[in-house]
């Protein structure tokens, strides 16, 4: 059977292939996603203090390195069984927004802006960042600048901006102090100007990307995210919830080792990504995703003015939740500004400049779960320790884990939709990645991939002839 | 070619077994970006489109050690191409974090992820997905490197200032700034 295959996918965090098996008419029959990659962080830290867990996590990731610092900060504490500081929780919350801020503007400026300005079919040379900075400078130098606001959050707070440490088992190492605090603020105002700035644009744009909005993984899933008795966005604190895709709750309040009863884990032959799936449904019909799209369908409100407007309208795209994955883009948008302005609150909390900032205690249980909402959706670190407080066993359960079965599933439909094996084109490719990139995967965080083999996409014809032959 | 793009350097840069920390850390270099997108094309990275590892390439930076058999494939290729190699960051430069699995034996790495911490259809892939080496490796293991920036990652303003230093036709002097960690 003929095999396309697109090696590496570009503009997304680590490295994947996908392979597209077409009939003997040309026609897509399947097609899959593959992560080539594993660097064995569950075996990895066996042995070491659980201490040690929050700097050695982060080098799961360094888009998302706070994001981990932070889950496997709450494991320990879960593990010293402290309740931590309300100062530090709230500094631990700034970080957390200032990660989902710097991350989603990476994701969106750097990563798939080249798609939408300069054209899914436009010329690949150029289709990148550099491009963008080339033809249309304005708007890259706002992408730069939102994400250099989030990582100058990370910086002030943490130290430094990729794998900053500062947060601890317990809370933070120490507090912040005013002038931090006002320099952040003062940073404000113009990051909220871009994030609404880019919002309207973007808005602009959704038309006359019809096709990719039709194709882009959009069908009905159930959706996971965290949740609170509030029912505002929650990305710190609460428990995790699923929701089916009419918006009714299919499960609720799951905490600690819960989630081992409703999380199932696959293994594939043929990636060294496992497929996360809802257990009580098996594998198959278990389809759930992540992320910012499943975070604004669970909430019902931001809870922050602007994002409560933006959210309001965004709703009004379809009657129950929204579905389709090319709005991962928007929704990344919404809860950039959410974060931005959540951030403002916090700060000009006065309690956030509080002294008590790190609870102390020896192990006091033997496991320990951390859950949070890291940019790319749920995450969560899950460890046992001997009764010298080393490692055991950890397990991590990951975003694009969760994605695997919506990511591969979406694959095939926008190869359905655009690849016609008759000729191929750059452009049909491209969007094969464009619909991964929607959902702004993150492979190192849970696997790693190395496979950059060259791109020669080969149509075959039924004995094994070349019809048509793509190289890049 | 546009003679345009003849003159601008030709830069490439790669990652293999690390986090993408020290892209990001290139990244935060912020508006010198736009700067560099004068002076530079770069014509490969995981941040653009190419897809082949191109020939007569000025400078490349990798990023990450060596782990499998592609990455192994992958380095000796790059040398090939390359005039000036910078191995960036400690995983580059050291092994660092990818290689604390090596006192593991990898049957046991692979058991702990695709058996212990699997619900059903336990199995170790591999089909279409590389070999992982059993030893991890820095870069300097497998081909000559020419610069060394340590750092887990290496500063923004290390990783421009030797960008900046190569395209003027100088080896950076790096022992001052750079330190390895932090």
């Amino acid at each position: 059977m003929p095999t396309i295959t697109i090696d590496p996918i570009t503009r997304i965090e680590g490295h994947s292939k996908v392979t597209i098996q077409l009939d003997d008419q040309g026609d897509v029959q399947s097609a899959r996603f593959h992560v080539t990659q594993v660097r064995g962080f569950e075996k990895l830290c066996e042995g070491r203090p659980f201490t040690e867990m929050p700097a050695l996590m982060a080098r799961i990731c360094g888009i998302c390195p706070t994001s981990h610092l932070l889950a496997s900060s709450k494991a320990c504490d879960d593990i010293m069984a402290v309740h931590i500081p309300e100062t530090a929780e709230k500094l631990r919350r700034i970080m957390n927004l200032a990660q989902i801020t710097q991350s989603h503007a990476l994701s969106f400026f750097y990563l798939s802006a080249p798609d939408f300005l300069l054209g899914m079919d436009s010329d690949p040379e150029e289709r990148n960042i550099l491009g963008v900075v080339r033809k249309f400078p304005q708007m890259a130098r706002d992408g730069i600048k939102l994400r250099q606001f989030g990582q100058r959050v990370l910086e002030t707070l943490g130290g430094k901006r990729v794998h900053p440490g500062w947060i601890v088992p317990g809370g933070v190492s120490h507090p912040l102090q005013a002038e931090q605090r006002d320099a952040i603020l003062a940073e404000i105002p113009e990051a909220i100007r871009i994030t609404r700035s880019a919002l309207r644009w973007f808005k602009g744009q959704i038309e006359s990307f019809r096709a990719e909005v039709r194709a882009f993984a959009n069908f009905p899933t159930m959706f996971l995210a965290m949740a609170n008795d509030t029912n505002e966005f929650s990305a710190y604190n609460g428990w995790l919830r699923f929701i089916d895709a009419n918006l009714n709750i299919v499960a609720d309040h799951i905490t600690g080792t819960d989630y081992m009863n409703y999380i199932g884990e696959s293994c594939n032959d043929d990636s060294y990504l496992k497929t996360t799936y809802f257990k009580p449904l098996g594998p198959q019909d278990g389809i759930y995703r992540v992320g910012p799209l499943a975070r604004l369908n669970m909430c019902q409100s931001a809870g922050t003015p602007q994002a409560d407007e933006e959210l309001a309208e965004f709703r009004e795209l379809e009657r129950h939740s929204v579905l389709s994955s090319f709005y991962y883009h928007y929704a990344r948008l919404i809860e950039i500004l959410f974060s931005i302005e959540r951030m403002q609150t916090l700060l000009n909390d006065p309690e956030i400049l509080g002294k008590n900032v790190r609870a102390h205690a020896s192990p006091n249980n033997f496991e320990g779960v951390g859950i949070l909402e890291a940019p790319r959706g749920t995450l969560i670190h899950h460890y046992r320790i001997d009764q010298n407080g080393l490692i055991e066993t950890a397990n991590m359960v990951i975003a694009t884990g969760h994605n695997n079965l919506a990511i591969n599933r979406g694959v095939l439909q926008v190869a359905r939709q655009f690849v016609k094996g008759k000729k191929l084109e750059q452009g049909m490719l491209n969007r094969v990645e464009a619909v991964i990139r929607a959902f702004d995967p993150c492979l190192s965080c849970s696997t790693h991939a190395a496979g950059e083999m060259p791109l020669d996409i080969q149509l075959l014809s039924v004995d094994g002839e070349i019809v048509d032959r793509v190289r890049r | 070619m546009t003679k345009a793009k003849t003159t601008k350097a030709r830069i490439a840069t790669v990652w293999l077994d690390g986090c993408s920390g020290c892209h990001m850390s290139l990244l935060d270099i912020d508006e010198r970006l736009i700067l560099l997108a004068d002076k530079i094309d770069l014509v490969y990275s995981p941040l653009v489109d190419a897809k082949d590892f191109p020939e007569n390439v000025d400078v490349t930076l990798v990023e990450g050690s060596i782990s499998t058999d592609e990455d192994l494939h992958k380095i000796k290729l790059i040398r090939k191409n390359t005039k000036v190699l910078l191995s960036l960051g400690d995983c580059a430069v050291t092994g660092n974090i990818p290689s604390m699995r090596t006192v593991f034996p990898l049957a046991e790495v692979m058991d702990r992820v695709y058996h212990e911490n699997a619900t059903i259809n336990r199995q170790v892939p591999t089909k279409v997905v590389p070999t992982l080496l059993e030893r991890v490796m820095p870069l300097h293991e497998v081909v000559d490197v020419d610069v060394y920036l340590p750092g887990c990652p290496p500063s923004a303003d290390n990783i421009f200032m030797a960008i900046s230093e190569l395209l003027e036709g100088r080896m950076p002097e790096l022992t001052l700034t750079a330190r390895f960690g932090a």
